[in-house]
């Protein structure tokens, strides 16, 4: 009598056909609690403070006063305006890394109508001049890639990562021309105003928010509910299973990029007219590659989206307000935010496969 | 001439601090992973092997250079490829998205490098490490001296020269052993090389880790040679990770051919202050402003040309980016 020796593995890993939304909720909650838990360790190892105390501060960072507030949400809309953008294309699987340098292409194409055409063009013109160029220009750095791999498959990762030294190049030249014998560029039309967005609601940075409002609902139904975004989702998941339904692949692609590529310039629009007044090669801030996370981890669901930026936002503000409270520096930001990111992003396997260990098996 | 012999020496060692960055990559990408957590690894390991020498020289009683770099080197490379096991444990156990995790990685090495930097800056904008500088820019006492071919050729610290080294050893490894056929398999098909009885999970980590220990070395060569051992706190690091990971393109994942890349990278990064004076006019300095993005144009044509030809051998490995999971096939 002898068993056929089977080597069982202490634990395997299956994968789910679709996890509930309670097991999607209790991997997430516990990655953030998790992720909670190491920074705490983080600041009390480092600092000697009492992590509840510091946790305490952080929430100042965001509601403390009202200007705070104001701060977190005006940074809240240029990171979601960005993660918005993104949506689609990752939606279609196209890694647009590109973003950082679409906003700067939109940001520039703003500041350059501001600066020239400023005293010559009345209000509402001018306006939708910029708005204009600025969304052609985003798109424009969106297309290039695009073609390149709707056409010859060309890395789209690599060339959009590439695309963005291109635009800080394009955006040094501009402000070193623009700011002439001076040694910083400073607002722009700081005496006219002109180009300026006005306060609208007693709150100066209202029609950014507004409009990114609006993009939230109008993305969401356009990949949603639309032909369009039937069409990315199909190509996202098999481009030969697109191509059989006749789906013209490629004009799908460069199409979704021209969008995706239109909304990232808009976003440069918003932050040069409606928060900076001004143009450098930080304008984008590295929101565009704080929004790649954004867009992966919701999952291309726009309000998923606007609940992370918000989650990023006070975490960034909050280490801000440690660091002036506790004499730190501003860095502590950047760990605290990599931290929780690389809780999440594990929590995403808990999320798709599922681990059976060995004596679980055993009992049935 | 002498613009000339000037401009080199700026674009050499310039180009080993990418190399450096793109022979890690270059490993870790053959494996199929694509971390773009360069950026950040360079800043851990610019920033440990920094520390490690700042503390050793401000607290030895006696300090010795060759005990510094060794420290610092060591150091260097630990913390290095503690970040490479993060980025594979994410990718490669929980399978988390490549692309997404290295991003992370980037973000959270410039925050620990840039968070205790401050503090060992302690006030001020900027902090030597003098010993461990000349022990690496410690020139070779003889050759260097002689003319202009010593000065180009021979006059750099010995990582310039280990990272040549470091190049063709990774091109016989990757080309003329079995180990080396191996890995390739694993980035080109895990399934099939699983099905050979390679352990994928073993070799995309091991990859994974030692070349995230190779890149690191690059920020480290940044901070005490190329920077002269100061410390300062400045996103440069961040642009030379993603000049590394350009410059993996622009090799078409050969070891060999990232020397002459980077030294040619080097000479187009340095191309805006040079090439004026050089040829005898000025230009305005918005100009230059554009020139620098010329190595970025560069890797973009690369990329192209590589895509329309789609000769074989120029490919990036076949299952990049993806991660393996063996009841999916």
């Amino acid at each position: 009598m002898s068993d056929i020796q089977i080597k069982e593995p202490l634990i395997r890993v299956v994968k789910r056909d679709q996890a509930s939304m309670r097991q999607k909720i209790a991997a997430r909650g516990a990655a953030i609690l998790l992720a909670l838990v190491l920074d705490a360790l983080f600041i009390f190892f480092v600092t000697g403070l009492n992590p509840f105390s510091v946790y305490g501060v952080m929430f100042q960072g965001t509601f403390g006063t009202k200007v705070r507030f104001s701060w977190a949400v005006r940074d809240l809309v240029s990171l979601l305006c960005v993660g918005i953008a993104l949506a689609p294309a990752f939606k279609m699987k196209f890694w647009n890394v590109g973003a950082e340098g679409q906003v700067l292409m939109g940001g520039l194409m703003t500041a350059l109508i501001m600066v020239y055409w400023g005293d010559r063009l009345p209000a509402p013109a001018l306006f939708a001049v910029m708005l204009l160029t600025s969304v052609a220009a985003g798109a424009v750095w969106g297309l290039v890639p695009a073609f390149f791999k709707a056409r010859w498959k060309t890395n789209e990762t690599l060339f959009t990562l590439m695309m963005n030294y291109v635009a800080t190049s394009f955006v040094a030249c501009a402000v070193n021309i623009m700011r002439g014998q001076a040694s910083s560029l400073g607002k722009l039309n700081m005496g006219s105003h002109a180009g300026w967005f006005p306060t609208v609601f007693g709150q100066r940075y209202n029609i950014n928010i507004i409009v990114v409002l609006i993009l939230t609902f109008a993305m969401y139904f356009y990949l949603k509910y639309t032909k369009h975004g039937y069409e990315i989702s199909v190509v996202g998941e098999s481009e030969n299973t697109a191509r059989y339904a006749g789906i013209n692949v490629a004009k799908v692609i460069m199409r979704t990029m021209a969008i995706s590529g239109a909304v990232s310039g808009l976003c440069g629009f918003l932050i040069v007219c409606g928060r900076d007044q001004t143009i450098s090669t930080t304008t984008a801030g590295g929101n565009g590659f704080t929004a790649i996370i954004v867009a992966w981890l919701a999952k291309f669901n726009t309000f998923y989206m606007a609940l992370i930026s918000f989650l990023l936002v006070f975490l960034q503000k909050g280490a801000a307000e440690i660091a002036s409270a506790y004499s730190l520096n501003d860095y502590a930001a950047s760990i605290i935010t990599g931290i929780i990111l690389f809780c999440i992003l594990g929590s995403e396997f808990f999320i798709n496969y599922r681990v059976i260990f060995r004596r679980e098996r055993r009992a049935k | 001439m002498s613009n000339l012999i000037a401009w080199i020496i700026r674009a050499i060692p310039f180009g080993t601090i990418i190399m450096y960055g793109a022979m890690g990559e270059i490993l870790t990408e053959k494996s199929g992973n694509l971390n773009l957590g360069v950026p950040g690894i360079m800043y851990l390991g610019g920033f440990a092997g920094f520390a490690s020498a700042f503390y050793y020289e401000n607290n030895a009683s006696a300090p010795n250079g060759a005990v510094c770099v060794l420290l610092s080197l060591v150091c260097c490379v630990a913390a290095s490829m503690l970040g490479g096991l993060i980025y594979s444990f994410l990718t490669i156990t929980l399978r988390a998205n490549q692309n997404v995790t290295g991003l992370a990685l980037t973000t959270f090495g410039m925050g620990i490098a840039n968070f205790f930097g401050v503090f060992i800056l302690n006030g001020k904008s900027y902090t030597a490490a003098p010993l461990a500088n000349s022990a690496y820019a410690h020139k070779l006492p003889f050759l260097s001296g002689l003319g202009a071919v010593g000065q180009t050729v021979f006059g750099y610290g010995f990582l310039v020269y280990a990272a040549i080294v470091l190049a063709v050893a990774l091109h016989l490894f990757l080309n003329r052993t079995r180990v080396g056929l191996n890995l390739r398999a694993v980035g080109e098909n895990p399934a099939t090389a699983d099905a050979a009885g390679i352990s994928v999970t073993r070799y995309k980590y091991l990859a994974t880790c030692v070349g995230a220990g190779i890149s690191g070395i690059g920020g480290m060569y940044y901070v005490l040679d190329y920077n002269s051992g100061i410390w300062a706190t400045t996103g440069q690091i961040e642009a030379l990770g993603w000049l590394a990971v350009a410059l993996v393109i622009f090799t078409t994942w050969r070891p060999l051919n990232a020397v002459w890349g980077a030294y040619l990278f080097g000479v187009l990064y340095w191309l805006y202050q040079f090439l004026p004076s050089l040829l005898g006019f000025t230009v305005a300095s918005y100009v230059t402003d554009l020139v620098q993005m010329v190595p970025y144009v560069v890797t973009i044509v690369v990329l192209i040309v590589g895509s329309l030809h789609r000769k074989k051998e120029n490919q990036p490995p076949a299952h990049l980016g993806l991660a393996y999971f063996r009841e999916e096939r």
